[in-house]
């Protein structure tokens, strides 16, 4: 095993399902969960004499998305039915674009998660029309739910640049993060609005040569999880059955296997690729899409500070940790409501704690995002504030926060009826301080004699304090006044 | 064309029980026109065919002679006109399906521009070339049809912007001769017309150059190749359109099925009949990859050609006349063991298709049998009120447009 190396080799083929408020082709409402076939009309049936119309919205969607991507932005795109038979697909045929995808060659960095990024180059980027969904469930015969026939996807395509399947999970993320800062996509992947499809096989460096394994297709990835898991899984296996066939690319076809989530294994689907002829030829029943340079900048107005680009401004300007940023800027509605804080005054880090470490939690907890906590950047700033200004501790802070959210009450209010603001007269707790030193004359000795354990004992000291005040005591105050009386 | 009462068939018995649930445009106009709706008529299964022999449900014969086809693939509309149990009627033109059974039945029949009259709600076969337009009995009255269904459709993406090519009243001005008219000939093309619609196109000429029309002899090189662009184009978007009809969703599906494969297979071999199967398979085999260049792309140029023809004759002259059809009607069942016969008897009016322009049938004659003899009367794009005007100076000089045929007399 020691003389054999591999790389792992993954491309990517993505389905973005956009939030738009109807069909791509028809004006039916995208729906999740309703009752079956309950948001069809002709066009989406594909009744006889039913005639698609184009969905402007989804097209500026798709161009802001493949702006997002870097991609070059076709000024002339059409049209074009992809013919296969299947019962989800009432035409038997999907509009899709063939040889002139709206987007193309373009690229997407992801974060390594140790400030690195990498990029990732896209092949291209299409607009096309879902189809519907088999249902197995009936007993001897399968039913079909047309509601999701029609709905817009945006096809992403990558270049095999992907080299593990940590980074494979960092793309799947970083373009949910892009889709919906953009608010282009809900991004959901438990409802299917974005699919992964990682191509995957290996290339293995041996003495005898190198070779490379048949690629395999993975579906049914339903969670980052699972997509990452997936990819592991397939590197182990991949590697196993080499050394154990020695199966190279050359010598088997391109596979299809499916995950198993509750076995945490891919299973064969299908194992020789049928040579699929999709007979595209334009839609004559579409017009071409032309888009003039003043469109496409209107659209480009419409690009927003990329997510990647404000976490490691985030890290420049506020100095806060990669990670930080990382958290901050994973949804837009969370940067947004940090940088009005920021705004507002309080230092970025303060803010950043109290809004990573209580208020997403808070969202989490009610299922929702930081503004629809109720709480205004401008209260969490006065938050941070009185922090700052040892009003109140830390811990203190937190609780206020909760409290906010709970109450809708200014800070500076529940800090008072929660009895929270810090004990900080000097003058005051030096009595205490004196206090507790005349309680313990033993610690007291094994500070004066300079003890190696004597900065364990100091924070005795100040423990004592703090309970004897109820933690109310400002520590800095504290700390100052004991360092005092020892020196 | 889809109605939301009774059952919307194609002549097929893949939808002999479809009842679609919404009207199409052109339908809805003429209801909102206060039309009264009597019938829907028989036509070549899927409009493929040239003589309503391919309907899978009914057998129409022609108005002036039982034993002869009505034309197709609107036979049926043509025939209902002819034996005037209607007034006017709609029909749709992929490759001459309203021109020819209104040459055959003697009614005037017009195909528009493509994307004069809306297809939303028409069951499509070549969406490229398929137009819907009227018979009447004379040129008014397929210009009042035109004053109800002409214009935009914003559910038809192909239908024309009205800004771009405005909507006139046809019947307006509907009398007035145009001056100076200046009429296209190919005097090559007679030869391939039977000895009666030879006579007849040049008595037509005579009547125009009476009337004091220019003759100018025109060129159109590439009109040989009509008929094989078309047959590609054709199939191969029909293929594609008539892949839905598959017994999964509506109309026929086969009964105990073994398995999906089997509702798709044999459904389709149980209801679609013998001509729509040759065209599925002949588009199919169009797009399929390796032959997509040399056939269905090598089309679209010849299909070009055609346009650009077109375009250039129409600088020389304001509208081409030529005959309908190389014959009257033939007898039922002449050529249905022979496809590539009855294909041909599209040569003159499939171009029009192609080139998206407007063509209209007006009676010009009977042959010895006493069958109705067409004029084709091609004019430039949007230009149907032109068209008219120039059909009705014909039909203004000449009694064809009253005969009858001997059942209804």
């Amino acid at each position: 095993m020691s003389d054999i190396s591999y790389k792992v080799i993954v491309g990517l083929e993505i389905h973005v399902q956009l939030c738009t408020k109807t069909k791509m082709f028809c004006s039916c409402a995208l729906g999740f969960g309703e009752e079956a076939n309950s948001r069809v009309c002709p066009v989406c049936l594909g009744m006889p004499g039913s005639l698609p119309v184009m969905n402007g919205q989804a097209v500026e969607y798709s161009m802001l998305a493949a702006m997002a991507l870097n991609c070059e932005v076709a000024p002339f795109t059409k049209w074009d039915r992809k013919s296969y038979y299947y019962p989800d697909l009432p035409k038997n045929y999907q509009i899709s674009q063939y040889d002139l995808p709206l987007g193309s060659n373009g690229y997407i960095e992801i974060p390594l998660g140790n400030g690195q990024t990498k990029r990732i180059r896209i092949i291209r980027a299409h607009l096309e029309e879902d189809a519907g969904k088999n249902l197995h469930t009936a007993g001897n015969y399968s039913q079909v739910d047309l509601n999701r026939a029609g709905t817009p996807l945006l096809e992403i395509v990558t270049e095999p640049d992907i080299n593990s399947a940590e980074e494979v999970r960092a793309l799947a993320v970083e373009l949910q993060r892009i889709m919906r800062y953009l608010g282009v996509s809900e991004g959901d992947m438990q409802k299917g609005h974005m699919r992964f499809e990682p191509n995957i096989n290996l290339a293995i460096t041996r003495p005898d040569g190198e070779f490379k394994t048949p690629i395999v297709e993975v579906k049914n990835l339903n969670s980052f999880r699972a997509l990452e898991r997936s990819v592991a899984y397939e590197i182990e296996r991949q590697l196993d059955e080499f050394l154990e066939t020695g199966r190279t690319l050359e010598m088997g076809n391109k596979s299809t296997r499916g995950w198993n989530d509750d076995d945490q294994v891919t299973v064969l689907q299908r194992e020789k690729e049928e040579a699929h002829d999709y007979r595209y030829f334009p839609d004559p029943d579409l017009v071409p899409v032309t888009t003039t340079p003043e469109g496409l900048q209107q659209i480009r107005a419409q690009l927003c500070e990329l997510p990647l680009l404000r976490q490691r401004r985030y890290v420049a300007e506020y100095g806060l940790s990669d990670y930080d940023a990382g958290v901050l800027t994973a949804e837009r509605s969370t940067a947004d409501f940090f940088e009005q804080t920021v705004t507002a005054g309080g230092d970025p880090k303060r803010i950043c704690n109290l809004l990573t470490q209580v208020g997403l939690k808070l969202a989490n907890e009610r299922g929702g995002d930081l503004p629809s906590l109720g709480i205004e950047p401008g209260a969490v700033a006065d938050l941070a504030k009185m922090t700052d200004a040892g009003t109140i501790s830390a811990t203190a802070a937190s609780t206020i926060l909760e409290a906010m959210v709970e109450t809708g009450k200014a800070p500076d209010i529940l800090a008072d009826e929660l009895n929270l603001v810090q004990k900080s007269d000097a003058g005051e707790l030096e009595g205490i301080v004196d206090q507790i030193l005349a309680e313990n004359p033993q610690v007291v000795e094994q500070i004066k004699s300079g003890d190696k354990k004597s900065k364990k004992a100091m924070g005795f000291l100040l423990g004592q304090v703090m309970q004897r005040t109820k933690g109310q005591a400002n520590p800095k105050v504290v700390s100052e006044i004991l360092a005092r009386k020892f020196n | 064309m889809c109605t939301s009462f009774g059952a919307t068939t194609c002549g097929s018995r893949i939808l002999e029980n479809f009842c679609a649930p919404y009207d199409a445009t052109a339908i809805r106009k003429l209801l909102d026109a206060d039309a009264v709706l009597i019938g829907k008529t028989n036509m070549d299964e899927f409009a493929m065919g040239s003589s309503t022999e391919n309907s899978g449900l009914k057998q129409t014969v022609n108005p002036w002679a039982p034993d002869r086809v009505p034309g197709g693939s609107s036979g049926g509309s043509a025939a209902a006109v002819a034996a005037r149990l209607c007034p006017v009627s709609l029909g749709s033109d992929t490759g001459g399906s309203i021109r020819q059974p209104a040459s055959f039945c003697g009614v005037v029949g017009l195909k528009p521009t493509y994307g004069r009259v809306s297809r939303y709600g028409l069951v499509a076969y070549g969406s490229s070339l398929d137009q819907i337009g009227p018979f009447g009995r004379t040129v008014a009255d397929a210009a009042l049809m035109m004053n109800v269904i002409a214009g935009h459709d914003p559910s038809d993406s192909t239908s024309v912007d009205e800004t771009v090519a405005p909507v006139p009243d046809y019947l307006a001005g509907i009398d007035e001769p145009v001056e100076g008219l200046r009429l296209g000939v190919v005097s090559a093309f007679n030869a391939g017309s039977e000895a009666s619609v030879q006579v007849a196109l040049n008595v037509a000429i005579d009547v125009y150059r009476q009337a004091g029309a220019e003759i100018v002899e025109i060129d159109l090189p590439h009109f040989d190749y009509a008929i094989a662009a078309y047959y590609v184009i054709a199939t191969a978007e029909a293929s594609s359109n008539l892949a839905r009809y598959d017994g999964v969703h509506y109309g026929h599906r086969t009964a105990n099925p073994a398995d999906y494969i089997q509702v798709y297979s044999r459904s389709r071999e149980e209801a679609l009949g013998q001509e729509v199967k040759r065209r599925i398979m002949l588009g199919t085999y169009a797009l399929s990859s390796g032959y997509c260049d040399a056939y269905y792309l090598k089309a679209l140029k010849v299909r070009n050609l055609i346009r650009s023809d077109l375009v250039r004759a129409f600088e020389q002259c304001d509208a081409i006349v030529m005959p309908v059809a190389p014959t009257t009607a033939f007898k039922i069942g002449e050529k249905t063991d022979d496809p590539l016969q009855m294909y041909l008897s599209d040569i003159y009016t499939i171009s029009a298709n192609l080139a998206g322009i407007p063509g209209i049938s007006v009676p010009c004659g009977l042959d010895e049998d006493h069958l109705p003899i067409g004029l084709q009367v091609l004019a430039p794009a949007f230009s149907e009120a032109k068209l008219l005007r120039i059909a009705r100076m014909f039909e203004a000089a000449t009694d064809w447009h009253r005969k009858k045929p001997a059942l209804v007399e």
